[in-house]
């Protein structure tokens, strides 16, 4: 690992179709116990990226690494055992499977002897899903699902968890007990990536901030330099105009 | 109701379960009718057949009846050699047609037309190979035994019951109980998000095949152990099969065997009411009906 970078990404270019890339050529770095948010406006292309790093997208150019594992061509379901757990942005949980079940199907591919230990672990975090563990998983609110992804994830203690915008449809008050776990898990030491529209939210727990605009990285520095720079947020941060005339 | 009748219908219903299990975890893991499923009956019936008379030649002892049964232990033995060699059919039915078709994202009717290809090359090849006339594993005639009530039962026939409810008690423990049958429900719902919880979902589609497979070589020994081996004996159990399997609910093992039972019951009651010519029918209505009035079946949730 070269100066504790957990993630990073050279040169990638990502596309759903080959001669149609969405991510042209990001140059991406993320280190261990760092929160890095990724902004921009829509279709610019944010979730394409992490989902390309996630494997769920096919690489067109470019390397990711992840630790000192190239894992450009590592496919999906090994990721997971190279550290990357990716929490999508809907239907991140399995509906018809119970909280329990969930939790195991993520356990699975640890030894069998860790699988229980990891699982009390994460009831320990979320004891509200201790409590409905058998409770089939599509019964739950949508911040209570969104909890149960973000702990399934965590189930295998990863290096880097990246999240495709996690208070997407969730009220104002889930919103912030998300973001207040993101802060706590960053904190245990997990690098983490977010995808996120909103913008307030995410500058306000993230260490860094990377703005990405068609495809490509315009901006990138940190969360509170970003937050306070009026043309940022005028440009791609949909502040008010009248505002940054205000500031400047 | 005719107590006689309710026993040939779950005897004939125990078949169509297990025919129907192999159809509903196929369907709701593949995403596709697989109108092959009923060749991959006649083919291990077959394979049974042909495992058993060269068990029977080369060791003679095999072929002699076991206790009350018509059978010695050379078909028990041929049964399970059937299972995995359907398994590696219906691999390599998919590495050549359907996996390659996956592969380019196929659409649903493609794959469904896929699958009457397939059906009819895999019967073809059977009338290839075995020739149309129909086929015993033995020429043992049995008396059928009373059970009291009115009730009267053949042992293969008894055999045949206990081995359907034993083999779909296993494969529900193997989806409620077991990681893979964990991953196979996952891949079912979510393939993506399976994906990204680390299965490898071609593994669990390989493993669907053989077990679908797998369950179909034991519906064809035991169709073939109850009434005759023909190349198209997969074919005229295909309707009742799809009925049980929406009947009882896409994806649910213990719907698939009670809907067959349901089915076999309600083809003997017809036979017994209507006369025998409106058999097949009864399946027919069955699935117009479920489909129009409750079409997740008894056990699925409505999307």
């Amino acid at each position: 690992m070269t100066d504790g970078i957990v993630l990073s990404t050279s040169g990638l270019v990502a596309g759903y179709e080959i001669g149609l890339a969405i991510v042209r050529g990001v140059d991406f770095e993320l280190r261990a116990g760092e929160l890095v948010t990724i902004l921009g406006p829509n279709g610019a292309g944010k979730s394409t990226f992490v989902k390309a790093i996630a494997g769920l997208v096919p690489i067109h150019a470019g390397k990711v690494t992840l630790g000192d594992t190239d894992a450009t061509a590592v496919p999906a379901h090994e990721k997971i055992r190279h550290g990357l757990a990716f929490v999508p942005q809907t239907e991140n949980v399995f509906a018809t499977l119970s909280i329990a079940d969930n939790l195991r199907l993520a356990a699975d591919i640890l030894p069998k002897n860790a699988r229980a230990g990891r699982i009390d672990r994460v009831y320990g975090m979320f004891p509200d899903l201790s409590d409905r563990a058998g409770r089939r998983a599509g019964a739950l609110s949508g911040g209570q699902r969104q909890m149960l992804a973000i702990a399934r994830a965590l189930i295998v203690e990863p290096t880097v968890l990246i999240l495709d915008e996690p208070s997407a449809g969730l009220s104002p008050k889930i919103v912030g007990e998300v973001f207040w776990r993101l802060d706590e898990i960053k904190r245990s030491g997990v690098a983490i990536v977010l995808v996120e529209q909103n913008v307030k939210a995410a500058l306000a727990v993230a260490d860094r901030a990377v703005i990405l605009v068609e495809g490509q990285v315009r901006h990138e520095g940190t969360a509170k330099g970003l937050a306070e720079d009026p043309l940022v947020a005028e440009l791609y941060l949909g502040a008010r105009r009248e505002r940054v005339a205000a500031t400047a | 109701m005719n107590p006689q009748g309710l026993m040939d219908g779950l005897i004939a219903g125990a078949t169509i379960g297990l025919g129907a299990v192999g159809i509903t975890l196929t369907y709701s893991i593949l995403r596709f009718s697989n109108f092959a499923h009923g060749e991959l009956i006649s083919w291990g019936a077959y394979f049974a057949l042909a495992v058993s008379a060269l068990l029977g030649a080369a060791f003679g002892f095999l072929s002699a009846p076991i206790g009350p049964f018509s059978f010695g232990w050379a078909l028990p033995i041929a049964a399970i050699v059937a299972v995995l060699l359907n398994g590696g059919l219906a691999l390599l039915v998919d590495a050549l047609l359907f996996g390659r078709l996956r592969a380019r994202n196929s659409t649903v009717i493609i794959m469904v037309m896929a699958s009457f290809g397939a059906a009819l090359t895999l019967r073809n090849l059977l009338e290839f190979t075995f020739t149309g006339k129909p086929q015993y594993y033995t020429n043992a005639l049995q008396i059928a035994i009373k059970l009291g009530g009115g009730i009267r039962a053949t042992p293969d026939q008894l055999l045949s019951l206990l081995v359907a409810a034993v083999v779909v008690l296993g494969v529900h423990l193997l989806l409620t109980r077991t990681p893979i049958g964990r991953s196979m429900r996952a891949v079912s719902e979510n393939p993506p998000l399976a994906d990204l919880s680390g299965v490898n979902v071609r593994q669990v589609v390989r493993i669907v095949w053989v077990l679908g497979a797998g369950l179909a070589a034991v519906a064809g020994v035991m169709a073939g152990l109850l009434i005759q081996i023909r190349p198209e004996m997969g074919l005229d159990l295909l309707l009742p099969l799809f009925a049980a399997a929406i009947l009882g609910g896409i994806g649910s093992v213990p719907g698939a065997m009670l809907a067959g039972l349901i089915i076999g019951i309600s083809e003997a009651l017809a036979v017994a009411a209507v006369g025998a010519q409106w058999r097949a029918g009864v399946s027919f209505v069955i699935l117009v009906a479920v489909l129009l009035v409750r079409p997740q079946g008894l056990f699925g949730r409505p999307e």
